[in-house]
């Protein structure tokens, strides 16, 4: 694609070496950090599963019994009781959720923990295996039939089944891609509930069994479409690296999941939540499940004109983090939005500006592009309308992945009719406005073009700023959506744990082989 | 008496668009059941306008209706909080004037509620379009906790702080979450007898002054509420009940 806004190369380069150099000082603290939520997520890849009959999963009982041993790695108990017992991991699992304490097992010697890592490494390698190659041959399949950018909506009826209805109905309609948004606080839960659900709130839960539900529905769907219909879930929260493990046994293709979004908007601790979203991103990585960066939320708390920059500063630095987890470009969805308050005098310049700038610089990444949501009203005629001025500009400048505005955003999560006209409207300006870029260029001294060059330049000043601070500092000051918080605060620090010598984690390994990782914490 | 009916084109004509979603599949069935469907709805007359099917089993139509019902809008009962508001450095000066201290407001966006625009909107320093928040007013001390601030919390905080009023803010009503929680929040004032201390105020899109009351709460706000509207009704209910004491 040719660049229009002709910014400068050179301040790009500055902004990620900058981010890089951020994250850099994060990294050397995640590496030698393990969390809770690590360890049942690893537990979870090596088969762990099901729940006792209070509900409670397994491997949350398991991480309950070991709580003092996080730090040398929960696996090795896993797969001692596995060889101990001679159990399968269906066996095995039910047994746990029956009442058997695996940390009273007797530790075998570390080659018979070894033979078995191995053996349901290789089972899970397998399962994620057929996961990429089954998505990227029906992908090839119906090739010709995508269109871009992809329609994202959502459903959030808090039960799977009705889900799966609005689901097919919208696939059905034109949409790409479905996200089931979980229900409210289902991110503050210190474990991932178990089986089929029916009550949510403002969401559904996200669950394994819903996983798998809605995969078929939406398998179904694509064959009679013959479009192949992505499914996305939030890997957010307490137990981010957990839903990535599930999302990934699941054929899930993206998850929204950020770097830091758990911290400024659910207030969960930093330590916990850059520890967790390197192991989740690692996860992602290796089941080719496109993430998406959560950089639309801070123009809601923050004004979205004067804070155009946290947005970019913020993608450089989402990049890098995601890059450490050996992620490729084409997997970083990193997020943007159309935010800016309606009223504003050519205001649409702006955000025209702002969308391109954010193509041109991240350009072999699947950018997703987020709808007016603060300023959406009960007015639903004027909502439409914006969200019309949105669908311009998501087409225009060539985004990837197009969150579509509701109409009814202020009132109510969609209804069937609210998402139908949704896709409607994106669909009528998608093929309306096809070919408008390549018509067009801009003057050297145009609004669009100053307006970029000026977000770019405020970036590289605020990642320096970041840089001498540190990120922890920076976000204790208040400098990302204009909130603040303090590291030692939030929720989830006490499920942090450093890793101790000879800590065992073969899952982990198996991650960072698979993706060219150094082991740096092995090395120490 | 004061009937009064939708108004089109014609005073009078009652007449109303209506959009909605039927599980039946699209075809000519489907709209003649979409027109008795809005008959039955009170409208004397019923045009579906647009059908089209949302999928295989479901059916989107706009209709037009013409209704002779009616509402007699004397008998209409509802009040606002505040009628008109006074300006920051009027509340100000009635503070200073009438009860010669600072007054304490500490609110919170309660429960499982995460969104805090709305209560930093009327809190914070910087407000909203343009209206400074309360943490501006030179005459009130101004606490705000955040949100997913347990109900508990927020009470044990008023106590602690000798609040004159407390700003509670609801955004998520999905299933009335709102109404469970708010009401709680009433439920465990009184039970250790603190609910005459506070001025209790409630806002959130969904929220007005009528429910408000019903829940319990002294006044209640809805969209578009600016600072000055919650400080206006806070100084005007003290005033009230230090008369009242008097
Ligand atoms: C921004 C936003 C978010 C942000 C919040 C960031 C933050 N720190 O606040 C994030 C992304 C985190 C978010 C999360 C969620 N959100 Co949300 N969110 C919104 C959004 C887009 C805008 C809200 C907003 O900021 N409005 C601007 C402010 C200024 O307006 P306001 O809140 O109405 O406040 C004004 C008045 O109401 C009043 N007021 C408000 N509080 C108070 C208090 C007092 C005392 C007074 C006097 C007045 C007052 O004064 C304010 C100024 O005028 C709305 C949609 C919309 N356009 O309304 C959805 C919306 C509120 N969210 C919704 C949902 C469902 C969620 C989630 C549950 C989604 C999920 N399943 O995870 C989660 C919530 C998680 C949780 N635990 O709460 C739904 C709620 C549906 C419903 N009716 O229940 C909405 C309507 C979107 C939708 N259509 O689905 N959200």
């Amino acid at each position: 694609m040719e660049k229009k806004l002709k910014l400068s190369e050179k301040k790009i380069e500055k902004a990620r070496t900058l981010a890089e150099n951020i994250t850099g000082k994060i990294q050397n603290y995640i590496d030698s950090h393990t969390t809770v939520a690590v360890e049942r997520a690893s537990l979870r890849l090596l088969g762990a599963d099901g729940a006792d009959k209070n509900g409670v999963p397994v491997p949350n009982i398991i991480a309950d019994s070991l709580k003092d041993k996080c730090g040398f790695g929960l696996c090795k108990y896993y797969l001692n009781a596995l060889a101990k017992t001679g159990l399968d991991v269906k066996e095995l699992n039910e047994k746990i959720a029956e009442g058997l304490d695996i940390s009273k097992i007797d530790m075998a010697d570390l080659k018979s923990v070894e033979i078995k890592a191995k053996e349901e490494i290789e089972k899970l390698d397998k399962r994620l295996e057929e996961n990429v190659s089954y998505r990227n041959k029906k992908l090839s399949e119906f090739a010709e039939n995508e269109k871009k950018p992809w329609i994202y909506v959502i459903v959030a009826t808090g039960n799977i089944y009705e889900d799966v209805k609005q689901a097919k109905a919208a696939a059905s309609q034109g949409a790409d891609i479905i996200a089931v948004i979980r229900t409210t606080a289902q991110s503050l839960l210190d474990y991932v509930p178990y089986g089929a659900t029916t009550e949510g709130f403002g969401g559904t839960y996200a669950t394994q069994e819903n996983f798998k539900i809605m995969r078929k529905a939406l398998d179904e769907v694509s064959e009679k479409e013959k479009r192949y219909i992505r499914l996305v879930n939030y890997c957010s929260g307490l137990c981010m690296p957990e839903i990535a493990a599930m999302g990934a046994m699941e054929r899930l293709d993206m998850m929204l999941n950020d770097s830091m979004y758990g911290i400024l908007f659910r207030d969960i601790n930093m330590y916990r939540t850059f520890t967790d979203q390197f192991f989740s991103r690692m996860i992602n990585a290796r089941a080719e499940i496109i993430i998406n960066t959560g950089e639309d939320n801070y123009l809601t708390t923050s004004d979205a004109v004067e804070k155009a920059h946290t947005v970019l500063a913020s993608q450089f630095l989402n990049e890098s983090f995601a890059k450490r987890a050996g992620m490729k470009e084409e997997l970083m969805g990193l997020g943007h939005a159309f935010e800016m308050n309606p009223e504003i005098k050519s205001g649409f310049l702006m955000e025209f500006s702002q969308a391109l700038m954010a193509r041109e610089i991240f350009d072999k990444h699947p950018l997703k592009y987020m709808p007016p949501t603060k300023f959406m009203t009960g007015d639903i005629f004027k909502g439409y309308a914006m969200n019309t001025m949105f669908n311009f500009v998501s087409k225009a400048t060539g985004q990837t992945i197009e969150l579509l505005g509701m109409l009814t955003e202020a009132i109510h999560t969609p209804y069937m009719q609210d998402r139908a006209l949704a896709i409607k409207n994106a669909l009528y300006v998608h093929n309306n406005i096809d070919g408008f870029l390549e018509e067009i260029e801009f003057k050297k001294d145009s609004t669009i073009r100053k307006r970029a060059a000026q977000v770019l330049d405020e970036t590289v000043q605020m990642l320096s700023s970041v840089k001498k601070i540190g990120l922890f500092k920076a976000i204790e000051s208040g400098m990302f959506a204009d909130v603040k918080r303090p590291p030692e605060g939030g929720k989830g620090l006490e499920g942090v744990f450093e890793k101790e010598n000879g800590y065992y984690n073969p899952v982990e390994k198996y991650l960072k082989n698979k993706l060219g990782i150094a082991d740096t914490a092995e090395a120490k | 008496m004061k009937p009064i009916k939708a108004y089109g084109d014609t005073l009078g004509d009652g007449a109303i668009q209506l959009s909605f979603t039927l599980p039946v599949s699209f075809g000519g069935k489907a709209k003649e059941a979409a027109k008795i469907y809005v008959q039955k709805m009170g409208f004397k007359s019923a045009d579906i306008v647009h059908a089209e099917p949302l999928s295989e089993e479901f059916t989107f139509f706009v209709a037009y209706g013409k209704t002779d019902n009616y509402v007699d809008y004397d008998s209409v009962e509802y009040s606002e909080a505040v009628d008109k508001a006074m300006s920051m450095d009027e509340v100000n000066a009635f503070i200073k004037q009438n009860f010669k201290r600072k007054i304490v407001i500490v609110g919170a966006c309660t429960g499982f509620d995460a969104h805090t625009v709305g209560i930093d909107a009327i809190m914070n320093m910087k407000g909203y379009n343009h209206h400074f928040g309360l943490e501006r007013y030179p005459m009130i001390e101004a606490l705000n906790m955040g949100s997913q601030v347990p109900n508990e919390k927020l009470i044990e905080q008023a106590v602690k702080i000798n609040a004159d009023a407390i700003l509670v803010s609801q955004i998520v009503t999905q299933k009335d979450t709102h109404i469970k929680n708010l009401t709680n929040f009433i439920e465990l004032l009184e039970a250790e007898k603190l609910r005459k201390r506070f001025i209790l105020v409630v806002g959130g899109p969904r929220i007005n002054n009528k429910l408000a009351a019903e829940i319990g709460f002294d006044a209640g706000f809805g969209s578009g509420t600016y600072a000055e509207d919650v400080a206006t009704f806070i100084v005007k209910k003290m005033y009230e009940r230090l008369s009242e004491k008097k």
